[in-house]
Parts: C-alpha cells; structure tokens; sequence
C-alpha cells in the first residue's frame, strides 16, 4: 500500500543521512552512548524480561491448554511483537530521540504519542516499583530460620493460633495481613502501614541510586540485574530435576489440548501477553536505541530480544511449575503415608515412595472402609494450580509455600526473592529512561537542571503518590491500576505509533533509512507486517479488550474473612471508581487525539513557526555551528 | 509380709494382663512414637528396655505432679504395643489397683513434664503423640529487633552511600579538571597553528590562536 499521509517540513525535523554519518564520526559528547554492545541488549532484554515471564505466561500456558498455548503465542510474537519491537528500534536509532522528541520530529502534531508514553510509563513504574517494595520486604524477611510464614502467631491468650491464620494458611496469613493488612475493600483505607512504607522508600531510593545518570549507571547495574535471573533459575531447575515428581509437573504443564485453540480468548490472551512481554508502547526502548551508532543492526537485535525473551518465559514456567508441583505431590504422599501408617498400625518405614501404590491397591482391597474414611489427599493438579497461581499469588502464597517445605529453606528464599527483584529491577530501568527522557524533551523544567534532578524529582513524586499502595486497600488499588493503566493505553499508543512511522513519517522513507543504517533494505516480511498484519491485530486486539472490559461487570478481589474464607470474594466496585478508571485509562489514549488537536490548531490558526528545531534558510545555515567547536 | 508384697506384685501384674484383654477403658490414652521420622539412621531399636524406660517416665511424671504419691512402674500399664510402636496405657492409683486415675490427671502430669519425657527417647511433641493431649504451644521466637529491620538498615545505608559517592565524584572531578587546563592551553598556542575551514570537511583542527579574545571588538 503506497498510502503516505501529506507531512510538511519533515526533512528540517530531522537530521539527514549525511548529517548522522558526520554526527557518527565526530564526538558528539552530549548524549550518552553504551560502552558496548553487551550492555546495550542486556538493558533491552532486562526491560522487556520482567516479572510478567515468571507470573503471567505459566499462568496463561496452563489454563489455556497447556503445550497448545505455543502456538497462538509464537505465531502473534512473530507477526506483532518482532515488527513492532523492530520499528521502535529503528525509528529510534535514525532520529535519535528519546520518545517526545521521536514523535515531534515526526510531526509536532504526533508528540500526544509521545506525551501519552510519558503518563503510562509514570504509572505503570508507580505500582510496578510497589510490587517490588513488596517483593524487598519478602528478602527482607528471609534471612531468618525459620521463616516468618511458616509459623501461625498465637493468639492473644496463647491458647491456640490467631483465627484467621488457622482458617486459611500460615503463607496466605503472613501475605494478607502481615505483609499487607488488607482492609476488606478498596473504600476502606486501612490507613499507611509503615512497614510497607519503608519497604517503598528503600525500593525507590534503589531505584534512584542505579538510574540516577541515566545509562551510565544502569548500564553498568544490568550486568548484574540482568543476568542474575538466568542463574537463579538454572539453579531452581537443577534443584527441582534432582526431586522426585518434577516431570509431572512440566509434562502436566505442556500437555497440549487442542481444543483451547478454537477458544478467541487464548489468541487475545496470547496477543495481549506478547504485547506487554516485549514493554513496547513505553518510550523506553526507543530512548535505548537512540544511543546507539547510527549502523548497529536493529533487525538483529530486534530479532534476538525476541527470541531470547520466548525462550526465558518457557523456561521460567518450565522451572517454576517443576518446582510447586513437586511440592504438591511431595505433600500429599507424606500426609498419606502418614495417615496410613497411623491407621494400620504399620512400623515405620514399612510404607515407602516406592511401595506405596501397592500397599494402598493392597489395603483398599482388603479395608475399602477404612481407607475411604482416611480421605487420602491426591494432588489435584488441575485445582491446585487454578487457585490464584498467577501474579502476585504465585510468588507471595504458592512459591513461599512451596520453599518452607524444601531444607534450607531461607537459602531458597532469598534466592527467589533476588530473581524476582533483579527481574523487577531491570524493568523500571526502562520505565524510568521512559518518564525522564520525554520530560528533558518537553522542556518543562529549565535545560540547565542535570538530569540528576530529573531523576530525583520522578523518583520522588513517584513516590509519594505510591503511599496509596501502602495503605490498607494498596493491593485492591493496585489491581486496579494494573488492569487499567497499563492495558488499553499501550494498545492505543502501539496502533498509533505504527500508524505514524508507516503512513506519516513514510514507508518509503523509513525502508531508506533502514537500508542506510543496516545496509539492506527491509525484506517483503517486514514490509507485509508493518504494512497491514500488525496494526490490524493491534487494532482487532484492541477492540475485543475494550468490549470485553465494557461489558463484563467490573469486579475486584476481596480477602474477607466474612465471606467465603480463605478463598478470595469477587466484588464489584463503588461507583466513584469509574471516574478513577477513566483517568487511567483514558487520558493516556485521549492526549493523543486530545494534542493532535491542540498542536493543528495552534499551527493553523496562529501561523507561527516552531523555532527551536528549524534553521534560518540562508547559506551559512548550512554550516553547522557546534557548541564544540572553537576556531 | 514379703509374701504379702509379692502377692500384691502378682496380683497386679495378673490384673495388668486381665484390664489388657479388656476393652480400652475411658481413662485410657494412646501413644505413637515415630522414632524413624525423628532420628533417622540413628534411630534405635524399640524394644522391651525402651518400653520399661517409659513407664518409669511416666511414673516420674505422676510423682511430679501429685507430690507425696509414691508411683511405680507396676502402676503404668500399657497394652496393645503394635509394630507401629503405639499403645496405649493407663495409670493404676496407689491404694486401690483396680482404680485407674482419672484423664484429667493424667494429661496434668504429662503436660507438666513433657519436656522431660521427650527428652528421655529424644522425640519431639510430634514424633512423641499422646493422642488427646495437645501439645502447649512454643510462642514463635520474637526477638527484640526484627530481622527485617536490620537488613532494611544495611541496604538503605548503602544506598545513601551510593547516592552520596555518586553525587559527590562529578563535582570533585570537575575542580579537577578545572585546575588542569589553566596549564594545557598555554603550551598549544606557542607550538601549533591551526586552521579551520568551513564547509562539510572536517579533517582539519580547531584553531586556538583566537580563543581567548574578546567577543567584541574594543572601542
């Protein structure tokens, strides 16, 4: 499709081809560079690997037919998440900008883009950096033996154990109330719990410390942060391949069926997961690729990152499923071993792993009453895993569970709660590039201000406003923002952006540029995917999510020890949250049209000409005058 | 009278065997032992010996508890010792032999000394059940300082730490650099003279002869 939408003055915006190869061999010292090109795909496959590969893809993997969610899931990595991740890569290396100023290059009317990646990485890094002040109180409080979530407290007369822990477990107990004293619904603020306070504030000043010159300091935390992950999985996989039962649990989890893939919901669940994987829609990864050399080639890069991250999320849902199903099984025959002992009166020892299936075939033959009236626990794979085994359930109730029961346990503890903070960690690095850079670039603080400041200053408000997750209702609160702020916002921005770099800024052009910079020009593959397939399964993507969020009530998850205890109470939410849905939801996506607007009126109507990135046309314009230069 | 104390000996030990081909009496109280769990390979052989040592414990438990009151090992009788190593016993009372103690009095002196009889076949209140009788509950080890606390202290110090060296090094570096090229642009004025050409070319270098001059020509 030739389609090329009228874009005047596009070539004063942006730097030439010759200008790029001059700014390539001359030293251009104020914008950061990567030292090598190692640090520059750990930081993009430390954004893009997060802790949406550990929790969200087994998840998907098993209620959506185990093995079978491979294929919706390869077949939309390779036909949306590689273009688009190719597009940010390249459009960011040639115009060499952060996100704001990408799109104002492009056209000032496109900057809402940009501004609309601005809010979501604002707020998506607000409850993403809470879910790691709580994964920091977790570390925290593994280095004792034994665990503080594997004991109940008494309660207060020390006759037996706190209520509530004995109803429901001691790991649910230490995560709903010790950790997050959650109220009993979102209304009700519970108040600042100052342990979780201070859990935010050390996250943040983390944060803060590694992000606080920019790449400079990120890319040397990545080396860390980044490969950190890979260790600690290979060594929960070595430790789950020595146990017993740990094929079960991967085979239970890649058993195809078939069937799952006539169900529309596995292929908008593979899309959407694919799409938030590879962090796209953020401005992050255009601001990293904007610091490379003008000929480093994007479409191997984009190529590898997505590779690289497929391959963790199926291993990391490899190790993590090998790990809880062990311990699911480990459990249950423990238990019946026990009780069958107890109930025979057998030595001990005379019941073993391997004998077991025996003696019970045995026993129910001879005594079918009383075994039936032993209730012997079987592990239910299937129920055991539905309960609440994503997200945040999976690392605080059904892992934590999962490591009292191995020896040595606090030594798995902190290995785990490492993982998934250096997982997090690398994450915010890329949202923060994404708040900050756009910030600089819409210059609504003085030039002067080192970008010290910056960081401190989105740190800082950042911050404050997170107090709201550490309130009593902070989960409920950040539920919400997580189903809200970072879903249809990143599917507008995303359509958008394709939209812009394809039709606006220019096939034709864009092919140029990238033949200029890698040396050939895109092949047909490219071409048909940026052209056509991606934004209409964006667009179709889109569609189907916002349907599906208007139509179905909204409800929220409860922990109420009224209701339906110890399983979570689905509950729907007070009106006034409506209004707090649409500033999530909708101002990121509006700003785009709502600054399109803005930006065409103001230059029709006042005919004004934005200076600050135009030359006067006159011949000694054309000598670039450089602040470097001195003569 | 030794004949008397010898015929009370057989007397009982005849009425230990008799209660045992008896139904469980109510006062009864069953116990299990899991010594494999507990110790493993250096678990011991359960064997008449062991079986002695915890009716004199038990004995020792009741003496505690009802101070004065002279239990013996004749008054533990146990029965049903299966392979599991389980059984269950009862306690006869001093004065008369066909009177068992009540279970309340039981579980006060086995809750009194527990310790003690878990120490004497080092069990554990799980290895060692006396089925009814509930362990008292350890209060968790609460130690004045939580743990958490102190590990939250070490990383925000060494995070202040970081943000303070990485704050503080620039600014150091540049009072540095600062006292340095007072020296460098001297010497390159007499040795070199440059020229500058305008244009796309930039291979020459940077002529320094006029860097220090004026903006403005004086009047």
């Amino acid at each position: 499709m030739k389609v090329k939408l009228p874009n005047p003055g596009l070539d004063d915006r942006i730097p030439s081809h010759a200008d790029l190869e001059r700014m390539e061999t001359e030293e251009a010292g104020d914008r950061p560079k990567w030292d090598n090109k190692a640090q520059y795909l750990l930081t993009c496959v430390g954004f893009c690997v997060g802790l949406g590969n550990v929790w969200r893809f087994p998840y998907l993997c098993q209620s959506h037919g185990g093995g079978a969610f491979m294929i919706p899931f390869l077949i939309l990595l390779v036909l949306e998440g590689i273009p688009l991740l190719h597009l940010e890569f390249a459009i960011g290396q040639r115009l060499r900008k952060g996100s704001v100023g990408v799109w104002r290059s492009i056209n000032p009317c496109l900057t809402g883009i940009g501004i609309a990646s601005l809010m979501v990485s604002f707020l998506v890094g607000m409850y993403y950096n809470t879910i790691m002040a709580w994964i920091m109180w977790y570390l925290y409080n593994s280095f004792q033996s034994p665990l503080p979530w594997s004991q109940c407290p008494l309660n207060a007369n020390r006759t037996g154990l706190v209520e509530e822990c004995a109803r429901s477990s001691t790991v649910d107990y230490f995560w709903y109330r010790e950790t997050l004293n959650t109220s009993t619904a979102i209304d009700e603020s519970g108040g600042l719990q100052w342990w979780m306070v201070l859990a935010l504030i050390s996250a943040w000043t983390l944060l803060y410390v590694c992000t606080i010159r920019g790449i400079e300091t990120t890319g040397k935390a990545v080396y860390v942060t980044s490969t950190l992950p890979y260790v600690v999985l290979t060594i929960f996989l070595i430790r789950g391949l020595t146990l017993k039962g740990s094929m079960e649990g991967i085979k239970f989890l890649f058993t195809p069926d078939v069937d799952e893939l006539m169900n529309p919901t596995t292929w908008l669940d593979a899309g959407a997961q694919v799409f938030y994987s590879f962090s796209l829609a953020f401005g992050g990864l255009i601001s990293f690729s904007s610091y490379n050399s003008i000929h480093n080639n994007c479409e191997q890069d984009a190529v590898l990152i997505s590779i690289i991250n497929g391959c963790t999320s199926v291993y990391s849902a490899t190790v993590i499923y090998s790990i809880i199903v062990l311990i699911c099984i480990k459990y249950a025959f423990e238990n019946n071993i026990l009780k069958l002992m107890n109930a025979f009166d057998y030595a001990e020892n005379n019941i073993t792993d391997i004998n077991y299936n025996d003696v019970l075939a045995h026993l129910n033959h001879t005594n079918p009453n009383i075994i039936e009236g032993l209730n012997l626990e079987t592990c239910d794979m299937n129920k055991f895993l539905s309960q609440g085994v994503e997200g945040t359930g999976l690392a605080f109730i059904v892992f934590t569970e999962a490591i009292i029961k191995m020896p040595v346990s606090p030594l798995w503890a902190v290995l785990f709660f490492v993982m998934l903070f250096c997982l997090g960690l690398s994450t915010m690095f890329g949202n923060i590039e994404g708040v900050v850079v756009p910030l600089q670039d819409l210059r609504l603080l003085p030039r002067s201000w080192p970008k010290e400041v910056f960081c401190a200053l989105t740190c800082l408000i950042s911050c404050l406003m997170g107090l709201i997750f550490a309130q009593g209702s902070g989960n409920y609160w950040l539920a919400l923002f997580d189903s809200f702020a970072g879903s249809i916002p990143l599917l507008v921005i995303g359509f958008c952006e394709m939209f812009s770099v394809i039709y606006i800024y220019g096939a034709d052009r864009f092919n140029k540029d990238i033949e200029f910079m890698i040396g050939h020009k895109p092949n047909i593959f490219w071409q048909v995917t940026w052209r056509v397939l991606s934004p209409i399964i964006m667009l179709v993507i889109l569609v189907f999510y916002f349907v599906t969020q208007i139509t179905k009530s909204i409800t929220y998850l409860v922990w109420d020890q009224e209701v339906v205890f110890p399983t979570l109470e689905a509950r729907p939410y007070p009106d006034w949250i409506n209004v707090i849905i649409f500033l999530l939801a909708g101002v990121p996506s509006l700003a785009i049209p709502l600054v399109f607007l803005y930006k065409f009126i103001q230059m029709k109507c006042c005919k004004k000409k934005d200076y600050s990135d135009s030359t006067v046309d006159t011949i000694s314009a054309k000598i670039q005058m450089g602040e470097k230069m001195k003569f | 009278m030794l004949g008397k104390i010898f015929f009370l000996l057989c007397l009982s030990s005849a009425w230990a065997e008799d209660l045992c081909s008896k139904a469980v009496p109510p006062e009864a109280y069953y116990v299990r032992l899991s010594i494999k769990t507990a110790l493993g390979d250096k678990a011991y052989v359960w064997n008449d010996n062991e079986m002695f040592l915890f009716q004199a414990t038990l004995a020792f438990a009741m003496r505690s508890q009802f101070s004065g009151q002279e239990y013996n090992v004749s008054n533990i009788v146990v029965c049903d010792e299966t392979p599991r190593v389980s059984f269950w016993f009862v306690v006869t009372s001093l004065e008369d032999p066909s009177r068992l103690v009540s279970r309340g009095d039981v579980e006060q002196a086995v809750r009194k000394s527990r310790n003690r009889i878990n120490s004497a076949f080092l069990l554990t209140d799980q290895t060692l059940e006396f089925i009814g009788i509930t362990p008292t509950l350890a209060a968790p080890v609460a130690p004045n300082t939580p743990p958490w606390l102190i590990v939250f202290g070490v990383v925000m110090g060494a995070v202040f730490a970081g943000i303070l060296v990485l704050l503080v090094l620039p600014l150091i570096q540049k009072k540095r650099k600062k006292n340095q090229p007072m020296e460098d642009e001297d010497s390159d004025e007499e040795t070199q003279v440059k020229t500058a050409e305008n244009g796309p070319e930039r291979s020459g270098v940077y002529n320094m002869s006029f860097s220090d001059d004026d903006k403005f020509t004086q009047m």
